[in-house]
């Protein structure tokens, strides 16, 4: 059964760095936090396989908190992107006065 | 055919199959061009894949505490990845991103959307 549990945790990993690529190639912001997003769901998956693979199931407590923080990060880089928008189009109007 | 190689059985089924979503997801970020095409890729396999392997690890724990972990752990996903998609679909659309492919006669109508 571990042997199993290590191939899906090897699977995983090559998932998050597919979605590390991603997001190191992404042209645009929004695919960086679409590849940070998945990064992030798939550290909970891998805590989560790792928990059963080192047969303390008490570290899911690690994967619930970094699903948590995980969401909260991408809302937070998406508002800092459209915050940053705004800022930048009311320092074009004032130059342009 | 005890109830353990159920349990083990079911468990590698799902686990794989989990895994297997997971790689396709990410390779839908790489494959497909766009970024709404994108988003959609990783939002499907996101939620999907989550569930078979969070599933698959509560056969292998059966009816503890464990398990309601893992239920919680998918709970929170389940609702969170689908509202942060839609959060950063919603972002991209404001910032002024349109997807590449669009309809000509949709792309007029959202011509003179500049909410």
């Amino acid at each position: 059964m571990n042997i199993l549990l290590t191939g899906a945790a090897i699977a995983i990993m090559f998932t998050m760095l597919l979605a590390l690529i991603r997001a190191l190639m992404g042209p645009t912001v929004f695919d960086r936090v679409l590849a940070v997003n998945m990064f992030g769901t798939k550290a909970v998956l891998l805590v989560a396989v790792f928990a059963f693979i080192s047969g303390r199931p008490d570290v899911l407590d690690i994967a619930l908190l970094y699903s948590l923080l995980n969401f909260v990060g991408v809302v937070a880089a998406l508002r800092l992107v459209q915050r940053g928008k705004e800022y930048a189009q009311k320092k074009l109007e004032e130059d342009a006065q | 055919m005890n109830l353990d190689l159920i349990a083990d059985i079911t468990t590698a089924i799902l686990v794989s199959f989990g895994c297997f979503l997971g790689i396709i997801g990410g390779l839908g970020m790489h494959r497909l061009g766009d970024f709404y095409s994108r988003l959609h890729a990783v939002g499907i396999t996101d939620t999907l894949c989550s569930f078979l392997i969070l599933s698959g690890l509560a056969f292998q724990a059966g009816l503890t505490l464990v398990t309601v972990k893992l239920i919680l752990v998918f709970l929170f996903l389940f609702f969170t990845s689908p509202t942060a998609s839609f959060s950063l679909a919603n972002n991209a659309w404001n910032w002024g991103l349109k997807p590449e492919n669009l309809p000509v006669e949709l792309a007029e109508s959202y011509e003179g959307d500049d909410s």
